[in-house]
């Protein structure tokens, strides 16, 4: 299967100058992935780890002080090569909504409080469309349907909707256009427990009915445990680990990768979970070699000046870990048992 | 036993609307519950927004005034006028922590001045040494020092440290009961587990109880001794955790056991939402008015309809 985007050796500096103090920031560094057509590619990290400079790049929002030094980011549209980091501001519009869309966090924040959701369907969808009047009202309609929401929110102002509707409404108006490609930023992440299940299936069979492709930005590894086909972990700017779900759930090959999946609760498991110590570096002077060194159980001198390239160690299963082989899925067996049962 | 915390029939109901279309809501309808002095314990209250859960809280802290009902502590009323000795003293024995570490800051105040005017304001320290060791000691607690934090704002600190900050700030003057509002949810997932099991010490170590509020079933699962389940301000199940959420028997806990996202078949997920449970809850909450708790024989309360 084709790739529709093929990230190259990806570096995105925050580059400031203040009174002759000059700092970068290296919130994306050196990164290398792909994404198919046709898959949700899961991207997870923890706050200041640079996943939202990365789809800022991939969504072509670079703007100052954030600057691409190197490498280079290319969607295939059917034939049509587009590199969001220098392309046109006209190409740019061209395969803004029609190709490439974007769900956002906070679904309040995303719709104009002031404006009906029928003018935010105006907004976004009319000229990407090219479609007007009574034909593009059917079109939105039928979208709406097949959201489950009825045609009577087009006339709605965004308070007057719960968050899940709102956060249906947000994904209806980054699909209506039947892009081929979709970044989901933390699309679930202010919902309750009931309503994120719905809105999850939702996205996923929308994504199956418009064939597009999707990366899904969280840091809830649950989450992606159910909706991605791929996931891709990234810490310190820097992707560590890259596999097909079920494989990095069940063998991870990177010590963080394998602290994320084992910390996970669950009901019915009333094992201590280890908490991992330290702190996420500070991207402004981050580590020497491996930037995980400081927190990780693994670590050897190796690690502390030399940085791990990102290897294939299996099928479809990149790391970046000198000890990879070393890294084992934490068994339950490896817990320590919690204390006596209480009450 | 002695009770510590008795919280009994309470009502909290907020008008809306304007004079000519004056409504109600109820935020919290006849909630009752009571920790006992003597066995510290994670009491944990679950629920989906609106379910009431923080009006509970801002009740027990004395925030915020019951419609009907009492709340006491060690058999005095909670008292909600916020000057005086009472509300000194009660103060001093319950102390809570906010979900957001970064907005609880002021980010132009240093983190250690929050934790010195609690200091001064409760321990009546005779020396700056006293505040120090004062300081010192809650920080160490949480896994800190004050050497770490001395000096810093908030921005220089990580969310997991400005969480454990937030919680030694609580601990500074020996609470008796914490209560903590969705004290994770803000915190990344790498440093949960810390703050999870930092409650946990609290609980076996130094015998603080726990007023954990949250909508993370799993995490609830993992520390609490005792769980309520709260829907739209009605307690719907209330018992001992393991037994509640191993086998929930009200629709609305059942359905919320079911969308728990499970990792146990990861890269196949089964998204299919749980339809019957949902109308079987709706139903259940449309009937509730004249339900009330009737008590199982495995020691648990479940709301039923008559």
């Amino acid at each position: 299967m084709a790739d529709i985007l093929t990230v190259q050796g990806l570096k995105a500096y925050y580059l400031m100058n203040y009174y002759g103090i000059s700092r970068e920031v290296r919130a994306v560094d050196d990164i290398t992935m792909t994404v198919k057509h046709n898959e949700i590619y899961g991207i997870a990290g923890e706050s200041s780890s640079g996943k939202t400079s990365f789809i800022k790049v991939l969504a072509a929002a670079i703007r100052p002080p954030l600057e691409v030094v190197a490498g280079s980011a290319v969607y295939d549209f059917g034939g049509q090569q587009v590199d969001p980091t220098t392309a046109s501001p006209d190409v740019l519009k061209q395969i803004r909504w029609k190709h490439l869309s974007y769900i956002m966090q906070g679904s309040m924040s995303v719709l104009n409080p002031v404006r009906r959701i029928e003018k935010s369907f105006v907004d976004f969808a009319m000229e990407p469309l090219g479609l007007s009047g009574k034909a593009f009202w059917n079109r939105v309609r039928d979208h709406l349907a097949h959201l489950k929401l009825s045609p009577n929110v087009l006339r709605a102002y965004p308070h007057e909707l719960s968050g899940g509707m709102r956060q249906r409404v947000t994904i209806g108006l980054a699909t209506v256009c039947h892009p081929e490609f979709i970044i989901a930023d933390e699309p679930t992440t202010a919902l309750d427990v009931v309503v994120q299940k719905d809105v999850l299936a939702l996205l996923r069979n929308i994504q199956q009915e418009i064939k597009s492709s999707v990366v899904f930005v969280t840091h809830d590894m649950a989450v992606h445990a159910n909706i991605a086909d791929r996931v891709g972990i990234i810490y310190a700017g820097r992707l560590v680990e890259e596999a097909r779900t079920r494989d990095l759930f069940m063998s991870p090959r990177h010590p963080y990768t394998g602290h994320l999946v084992a910390s996970l609760p669950r009901i019915g498991d009333t094992r201590q979970r280890p908490a991992l110590e330290g702190r996420p570096p500070n991207l402004a002077e981050p580590p020497p070699g491996c930037r995980f060194h400081p927190r990780c159980p693994l670590a050897i001198d190796r690690c502390r000046s030399e940085v791990p390239p990102l290897v294939t160690v299996a099928e479809e299963h990149r790391a970046a870990c000198w000890r990879s082989d070393e890294v084992r899925p934490v068994l339950d067996a490896d817990l320590p048992r919690n204390r006596a049962e209480v009450s | 036993m002695t009770a510590l915390l008795e919280v009994e029939h309470v009502y909290r109901r907020f008008p809306m609307g304007g004079i000519l279309a004056r409504d109600f809501t109820d935020a919290v309808v006849d909630a009752q519950f009571t920790l006992e002095k003597e066995r510290p314990e994670i009491f944990t209250i679950i629920g989906e927004s609106g379910s009431g859960k923080t009006t509970l809280a801002r009740m027990i802290l004395g925030l915020d005034v019951p419609t009907s009902g009492q709340i006491r502590y060690l058999g005095r009323p909670v008292p909600t006028s916020m000057w005086g000795r009472a509300r000194h003293d009660f103060m001093a024995r319950v102390q809570p922590v906010f979900q957001n570490p970064f907005e609880a800051f002021n980010p132009l105040k240093r983190v250690d001045r929050y934790l010195e005017s609690t200091a001064t304001a409760f321990r009546a320290p005779r020396s700056r040494a006293e505040i120090d060791r004062a300081m010192d000691e809650a920080l160490v607690k949480v896994g800190l020092t004050l050497a770490e934090v001395k000096g810093r704002y908030p921005h220089e600190l990580s969310g997991g440290q400005l969480q454990r900050c937030a919680i030694a700030r609580a601990l500074v003057c020996d609470p008796e009961v914490l209560i903590a509002d969705e004290p994770v949810s803000m915190v990344d997932a790498s440093l949960r587990m810390a703050i999870v099991n930092l409650l946990k010490s609290l609980r076996d170590d130094f015998g603080v109880h726990v007023i954990y509020i949250t909508h993370d079933l799993a995490t609830a699962y993992y520390i609490s001794d005792r769980i309520i389940i709260m829907q739209k301000g009605r307690v719907v199940e209330m018992g001992p955790a393991r037994l509640v959420l191993e086998n929930p028997q009200h629709p609305y806990a059942r359905l919320l056991k079911a969308s728990v996202l499970s990792t146990e078949n990861a890269g196949h997920g089964d998204l299919a939402p749980a339809t019957d449970l949902i109308a079987a809850s709706d139903e259940m909450l449309a009937k509730a008015v004249h339900s009330h708790m009737v008590e199982q024989p495995d020691g648990r309360f479940v709301r039923s309809n008559p």
